[in-house]
């Protein structure tokens, strides 16, 4: 039967790009599919592209470390690099693919998941762009929108491939598509084929955070789990008829097997009989795990829905500042003395007339990972740190908060420590979902092809 | 009767969209699906993790792997880019989960 080979080369941006190099190398794919976009990435991105126009797409060493081994081996790339730029992006490997001489290449862009210019329009028409989330009208942030994207589906993906790019650049994509779109290409799934694209969608899930479906980020037994210093990215071979194995590259560390595997397929899932995607409809409770040799899980039977009418786009709002400060206290009486300082920060913001929308503290080593559900009371901990956050409309304020904290080492509690730095306030940035026609989305959607 | 901490039966794992958190619970032993189901339920987990989580609980069952997801509204603070905690992400949710305490019968 006919089958595909393709790796997953990144989780987020910010991992690290030597796990695809052994993906590459070792992992016998024809397609290496790369996601640089978790849900917040694009706020990140906004900002660069705030400070500079030409920006607002991933920089990092990807490409460069890259392109050069996957095109000596004809693997293909797919990446949503692009961010909230992918023509500045298609334009950083182009000219990156021509600095190293690798002539013939070919690089395909794909744009129209920026809705922000057309949000009027839309309203307009008609299109309710109400928070998915809690209902309210999107005219509370109007005045604020920082991005609109809409996640694409892997039509435009294969595309692209069938145009014979070799890399693919996008920028909001759901990010399974990446993974589905080499399995339509090259096993001619149709579009209406619910079960193969759902199957599709389930494999690009557990291969869309690198290495959480090989041993990282793993809370069962994970010292048991070999070789993390060198951990395998996922692997998988597709059948024509949807059924695929899951494994890693040959000699890396990590382990694929029911635990690891399982921990991410409920990854960021809500509904598991209805995973929605632009693609297909995905039903996780439908599939068969099982073992099927050393680092092999195969998938079969997995089950799909059609299609939605709509699809999700995601806005981000600006939503206030955030100011934080940390410091910290030793033995004895680490947690009274960080109290006491609370108390102190607290006492002073009264006095200086400095309001606050909200005040988060927490206690570092006792609580600040566990809120109300940390065990015991702290009393007796070699040191404790206390960390205050605050949320303000005014970002002069987030700044002026945490210079109230180094004066307490000579000023309050004994052992202050750790109090140095003055971390620069945050712009925080709201998220926002709600659903557009999807015809109204792919009628503006483009691929466009570029040859070195 | 003997009480036992949940992270003693199950791994987990959480993570987030927008303000809502979500937790996949797996049974180490397939054979304590049964007893999950019957001691984790939506409540519970809600009760568990009052002081964090603002919004509603469900919980979804996923016998085809012997899991169950939990879903967390109005979990994060108002969500990873506008929290202001040090887990603006939820990474700790599934441990957090862990920390429940289940009567053996």
């Amino acid at each position: 039967m006919k089958s595909v080979r393709i790796g997953a080369g990144q989780g987020f941006w910010g991992d690290s790009p030597f796990p695809a190099l052994d993906v590459v190398r070792a992992g016998n794919v024809q397609y290496l599919a790369c996601d640089a976009l978790a849900e917040l990435t694009l706020a990140i991105l906004q900002k660069a592209r705030q400070n500079d126009p030409a920006k607002g797409y991933v920089e990092d060493m990807f490409f460069n470390l890259l392109l050069r081994p996957c095109r000596e081996k004809g693997i293909k790339i797919l990446t949503n690099a692009g961010g909230i730029n992918p023509r500045g992006a298609g334009r950083m490997v182009y000219e990156l693919a021509q600095n190293m001489g690798l002539k013939g290449l070919k690089i395909a862009v794909i744009t129209g998941d920026d809705i922000m210019p057309r949000l009027g329009e839309l309203r307009a028409l008609g299109v309710d762009l109400s928070d998915m989330e809690n209902g309210e009208d999107i005219s509370t942030i109007e005045d604020r929108i920082l991005f609109a994207n809409v996640y694409l589906g892997a039509k435009p993906m294969v595309d692209a491939l069938e145009m014979g790019a070799d890399v693919v650049v996008t920028g909001r994509t759901s990010d399974p598509a990446q993974f589905l779109a080499p399995m339509v290409f090259e096993l001619g799934w149709r579009w209406d084929d619910w079960d193969r694209l759902a199957a599709g969608i389930l494999l690009g899930h557990l291969m869309e955070c690198s290495a959480q479906s090989t041993g990282g980020n793993f809370s069962g037994d994970w010292w048991n789990i070999p070789g993390m210093e060198r951990i395998g990215y996922p692997v998988t071979e597709v059948y024509e008829n949807g059924d695929a194995v899951l494994t890693k590259p040959e000699g890396t560390g990590g382990r694929v097997d029911l635990r690891t595997v399982k921990e991410q397929m409920l990854y960021e899932v809500h509904d598991p009989t209805a995973y929605i995607t632009p693609d297909v409809i995905a039903d996780f409770t439908a599939p068969l795990l099982e073992q099927a040799g050393p680092d092999q899980v195969r998938i079969t039977g997995m089950r799909g829905k059609p299609r939605p009418d709509k699809l999700k786009v995601s806005i981000g709002y600006s939503d206030g500042w955030l100011g934080e400060a940390m410091i910290r206290y030793s033995w004895p009486d680490a947690m009274k003395k960080a109290r006491k300082t609370e108390e102190i920060i607290r006492k002073q913001f009264t006095a200086l007339g400095l309001h606050f929308e909200e005040i988060l503290t927490e206690y570092i080593g006792y609580n600040s990972l566990s809120g109300p559900l940390a065990f015991g009371d702290g009393e007796d901990l070699n040191e404790v740190g206390l960390r205050i956050a605050v949320r303000t409309r005014n970002k002069q304020d987030a700044a002026r908060m945490p210079r109230l904290l180094p004066p307490l080492a000579l000023n309050g509690p004994p052992t202050a420590s750790g109090a140095g730095g003055m971390p620069r306030p945050r712009e925080l940035i709201g998220l926002w979902s709600a659903l557009v026609p999807r015809e109204e989305v792919e009628k503006q959607v483009k691929v466009e092809l570029m040859e070195v | 009767m003997p009480r036992i901490l949940l992270k003693e039966l199950a791994h987990a794992r959480s993570g987030d969209k927008g303000n809502t958190v979500n937790i996949g619970l797996f049974p180490y032993r397939e054979d304590d699906y049964q007893l999950l189901k019957e001691k984790i339920t939506a409540e519970r987990v809600k009760e568990h993790f009052k002081g964090l989580v603002e919004g509603d609980v469900v919980r979804y069952e996923v016998p085809n792997i012997k899991a169950f997801n939990f879903v967390l509204r109005g979990a994060l603070n108002g969500g990873a880019s506008r929290s202001l905690r040090s887990d603006n992400l939820g990474k700790c949710f599934g441990a957090n989960l862990l920390r429940m305490y289940v009567d053996i019968d």
